[in-house]
C-alpha cells in the first residue's frame, strides 16, 4: 500500500496512571468501531494483543513519568510519533501520584511496601511535556471522551482541536446552573478551573474539585480569599489545590501560599 | 523433551502493567511467576493528610475500571467507624450505582478482553469483522452500565456523586424511570451474552479452590456483607486481619495476600457464585441452569459464563431498585469526624476489596491500608499456571503463550489497581 493511500497509525500508550483516560476510548461504545475503521490500532495493549512497530501518526499517551525506564521510553515514542497528544491529569500534570513532589518518596515506599528497597522509582512524578515536546495538552481526570473523539478527529484531518481552555463557570452559566458558591456558599474551584466536563459537580450540588486543573489565566489567590470567607483555613486551602493537578504551576504555587 | 521458557513480554488486553514467567523442566510446570511493574504510586502513603471526606474522591482514582468500588469502600469504612447509618433509598441507590459497574466491567471484559481469546483473535475491534453483532451487543451492553453510573454518578468513570454520608444530589424518580427501558433491553443482552459464552470451548479444567465473598444474608453480595470462604469463615471486616495477610516479593511491585497459616485464595465472580448461588435472581438462577452451569462451579475458565450471570443479574437488580425507588428526603446523612479506625469491604467486578482507615479527631487520615482483589488473586493464578499449562505443553510456543495470557485473564486482572501487573517468559532450561 502507498504512504498517501494507507490509514494514520494509532498508538495508545500508558504510564503511571490508573488506566481510566485510555478506557474513554473503549467507553465511546458508539464511535469506537468507526474510529477503528479510520485508523489503524497500531498499538493498544489494553484492548489488543500485538504491536505493529515502526512509526505511529498519532500517539496517545497516559499517565505519568515515576521511574527511570518510563523516562527513557516516552523518549523512544516521541522518537517514533508524528503527532503526540497527552491525555488526562497524570500525562499533563503528573497526577494524584505526584503528591509525593511535596513529600520524601522514600518515606512513602516505607508506609506502603514490607521491602522498600525492592521498590524502584522516581523522587517525582511529572508531566510527559516535562520529558519531551507535546502537540497537544487533553486535561481531566478522568477526560472526556467527547473531547477525545474531538482531539483523534482533528489530528486526523490535520486541524487544531476544538478545546475550550476556559474556565467551568462558562460551561455552568452556559448550563443554566445556579452558582453553587454565590447561591449556597459552596466553596467551588470552577472559577480557576480548566473547563471540558460540562461543569458535573455543581450540577450535582457540589463545589468543582478541580480535576481538569488550571484555566488558561487563573486568578487563584482572588478565589482563595473567596474560599476563605467561607470558611475554609488554610489547611483547607492546600489541600483543595493539592489533588489530581497538584503539580500543574498555577495551582502548586497556591498550594505552597497556604502551606509548607 | 528438554526444557522451556514461556515469556510474555507485555499482557495485552488486561488494565495495567504485567509479565509472566513459566519454567519448565522435563516436561514438567515447575514455577509460575507473576510479575507486577506497573509503576507504584505510593496510594496508603499520599492518603495520610487529607480529610476522611476526601476518600471517596481521590481512592476512586485507583482504578480507572472499578472507581465505585473504592468510593463504596471507602464510604462504608467511614461511616461504620463515626457511627452513621445510609439506609433506605440511599442504600438502595449505592446498590444501583455498583450494579452500574458490575455491568460496565464484566460487559467490558467478556467482550473486549476476555471473548477474543475463545474466539481466536487479537482484538475485539478483530472480532467485529467476523462477530459484528455480538461486538455490537457487547458496547451496547456496556453502555447501559455506563449510562447507570452517569445518571447516578455524574460521569462513567471517576464518579463525583457519592459522598461520606450519602449523595450530594439524588435523582428524581421520573430520572430513573428513563432508564428502565435501556435495562430491559439490557437484561435480554445479557441472556443473549450468557447463552453466546456458553457456547465457547473450554478447557477440562478444576481444582479445589478456596473461595473467599461476602455474604449478605438475603442478597447477592455487592456493597456489604460479612466475608465468608468455603472453608467456612464467616467473620466482619474487622476481622480481616486476623484471617489474611499481606507480603511482598522482590519480584513484583504488587503486594500479595494469602490467608494466615493457609495459602492461595480466590476472589472474585467464582468466588462470589459459588457462595451465594441460591442469593441470585430466580431468573439468573434459572438461566445458569439452562446453560449448563449448577450452584457449583469450579472450572477458571468458565468464568465468563458466571461473568455473564452476574450481568444478567445486575440488570434483573437494577430494574428492581427503579422500580421499588422512593425518593429520599435528604441525599446524605449528617456526619461529624471523630478518632477511630474504620473498615469496609466490598465486592469490586474482581472480587473483594479491603479498605481501613484510621482517623484523628478532627478526620484527618493518619493511616490507610488498601488491598485491591487482583493482589489477592496473585498467589491464585500463579497457582492455576503451574496446574494447568502442563497439559498444553506441546502446543506450538505462539498458542501455548496464548493459552497462559487466556488463563490468567480468566481472573481480569486489574494491574492498576494491584500495584500495590503481564510479560509471558516460558523458561525451559
Amino acid at each position: 500500500m502507498s504512504a498517501s493511500t494507507r490509514k494514520p497509525r494509532l498508538a495508545v500508550w500508558k504510564f503511571a496512571s490508573c488506566d481510566g483516560c485510555q478506557l474513554s476510548l473503549l467507553d465511546c461504545e458508539t464511535e469506537l468501531l468507526a474510529i477503528a475503521g479510520a485508523v489503524d490500532i497500531a498499538y493498544f495493549p489494553e484492548a489488543m494483543r500485538g504491536e505493529i512497530r515502526g512509526r505511529y501518526d498519532l500517539s496517545l499517551v497516559e499517565g505519568s513519568i515515576t521511574t527511570a525506564h518510563d523516562a527513557t521510553r516516552i523518549q523512544d515514542i516521541r522518537q517514533r510519533s508524528d503527532r503526540l497528544v497527552t491525555i488526562g491529569a497524570c500525562a499533563t500534570a503528573g497526577g494524584i501520584q505526584a503528591l509525593r513532589n511535596f513529600a520524601d518518596v522514600r518515606e512513602y515506599a516505607a508506609i506502603v511496601y514490607a521491602r522498600p528497597d525492592y521498590i524502584k522509582t522516581l523522587a517525582t512524578s511529572t508531566a510527559i511535556a516535562d520529558h519531551v515536546p507535546v502537540d497537544f495538552e487533553l486535561r481531566g481526570c478522568p477526560i472526556n471522551k467527547r473531547q477525545l473523539v474531538e482531539v483523534i478527529s482533528a489530528f486526523l484531518v490535520g486541524r487544531r482541536p476544538a478545546i475550550s481552555p476556559q474556565s467551568v463557570c462558562m460551561e455552568c452559566k452556559l448550563k443554566g446552573n445556579v452558582c453553587v458558591m454565590v447561591a449556597h456558599g459552596t466553596p467551588c474551584l470552577g472559577p480557576v478551573t480548566h473547563a471540558g466536563c460540562n461543569a458535573i459537580c455543581p450540577s450535582y450540588d457540589r463545589g468543582c474539585y478541580g480535576c481538569y486543573g488550571p484555566m488558561e489565566t487563573p486568578n487563584a489567590p482572588s478565589l482563595s480569599k473567596w474560599l476563605a470567607a467561607l470558611g475554609m483555613d488554610d489547611v483547607a486551602l492546600e489541600r483543595v489545590y493539592r489533588t489530581f493537578n497538584a503539580d500543574a504551576p498555577s495551582f502548586r504555587k497556591e498550594s505552597e501560599r497556604h502551606g509548607r | 523433551m528438554g526444557a522451556k521458557t514461556i515469556n510474555v513480554g507485555y499482557l495485552a488486553r488486561v488494565e495495567g502493567e504485567a509479565a509472566l514467567k513459566v519454567v519448565v523442566r522435563d516436561g514438567v510446570v515447575r514455577s509460575a511467576e507473576l510479575n507486577i511493574f506497573e509503576p507504584p504510586r505510593f496510594f496508603e502513603a499520599l492518603l495520610r493528610g487529607r480529610d476522611f471526606t476526601e476518600m471517596p474522591d481521590i481512592t476512586a482514582r485507583i482504578c480507572g475500571i472499578c472507581p465505585v468500588a473504592y468510593q463504596m469502600s471507602a464510604v462504608q469504612a467511614m461511616e461504620s467507624m463515626l457511627g452513621v447509618t445510609v439506609d433506605g433509598p440511599l442504600r438502595e441507590l449505592r446498590r444501583l450505582l455498583y450494579c452500574g459497574e458490575w455491568i460496565g466491567s464484566h460487559s467490558l471484559h467478556i467482550y473486549m478482553l476476555h471473548a477474543p481469546d475463545f474466539l481466536g483473535y487479537a482484538s475485539a475491534i478483530d472480532m467485529a469483522e467476523d462477530h459484528g453483532d455480538a461486538v455490537r451487543r457487547g458496547l451496547e451492553l456496556k453502555r447501559a452500565g455506563n449510562e447507570i453510573m452517569s445518571l447516578l454518578g455524574g460521569r462513567e468513570i471517576h464518579p463525583v456523586n457519592v459522598r461520606v454520608g450519602g449523595f450530594y444530589r439524588t435523582p428524581r424518580k421520573r430520572d430513573l424511570e428513563g432508564l428502565g427501558e435501556k435495562l430491559k433491553w439490557a437484561r435480554d443482552a445479557a441472556l443473549k451474552t450468557l447463552e453466546w459464552v456458553a457456547e465457547f470451548d473450554f478447557p477440562d479444567a478444576a481444582r479445589d479452590y478456596v473461595f473467599v465473598a461476602l455474604k449478605d444474608p438475603d442478597r447477592y453480595p455487592l456493597a456489604e456483607g460479612r466475608i465468608a470462604s468455603s472453608q467456612g469463615l464467616d467473620i466482619t471486616p474487622s476481622q480481616y486481619h486476623e484471617h489474611f495477610e499481606e507480603y511482598h516479593l522482590e519480584r513484583t511491585t504488587a503486594l500479595r495476600s494469602r490467608i494466615r497459616d493457609g495459602g492461595a485464595y480466590l476472589l472474585g465472580p467464582l468466588a462470589r457464585y459459588n457462595l451465594n448461588f441460591e442469593r441470585l435472581s430466580p431468573l439468573a438462577q434459572e438461566k445458569a441452569r439452562e446453560v449448563g452451569l449448577g450452584p457449583a462451579c469450579t472450572n477458571p475458565y468458565r468464568s465468563i459464563m458466571v461473568r455473564a450471570v452476574e450481568v444478567l443479574y445486575a440488570c434483573d437488580e437494577a430494574l428492581r431498585i427503579i422500580e421499588a425507588y422512593e425518593e429520599p428526603d435528604q441525599p446524605a446523612v449528617p456526619v461529624e469526624p471523630r478518632a477511630g479506625i474504620g473498615f469496609g469491604a466490598t465486592e469490586a467486578p474482581r472480587g473483594l476489596l479491603y479498605h481501613r482507615y484510621r482517623l484523628d479527631a478532627g478526620g484527618t487520615i493518619a493511616e490507610a491500608q488498601i488491598v485491591p482483589p487482583t493482589s489477592q488473586n496473585q498467589a491464585c493464578i500463579e497457582e492455576d499456571l503451574t496446574q494447568f499449562i502442563g497439559g498444553s505443553l506441546d502446543l506450538p510456543e505462539d498458542a501455548l503463550r496464548h493459552r497462559c495470557e487466556q488463563t490468567v485473564r480468566n481472573y481480569d486482572p486489574c494491574i492498576s489497581c494491584a500495584t500495590h501487573f503481564l510479560r509471558l517468559e516460558l523458561d525451559q532450561g
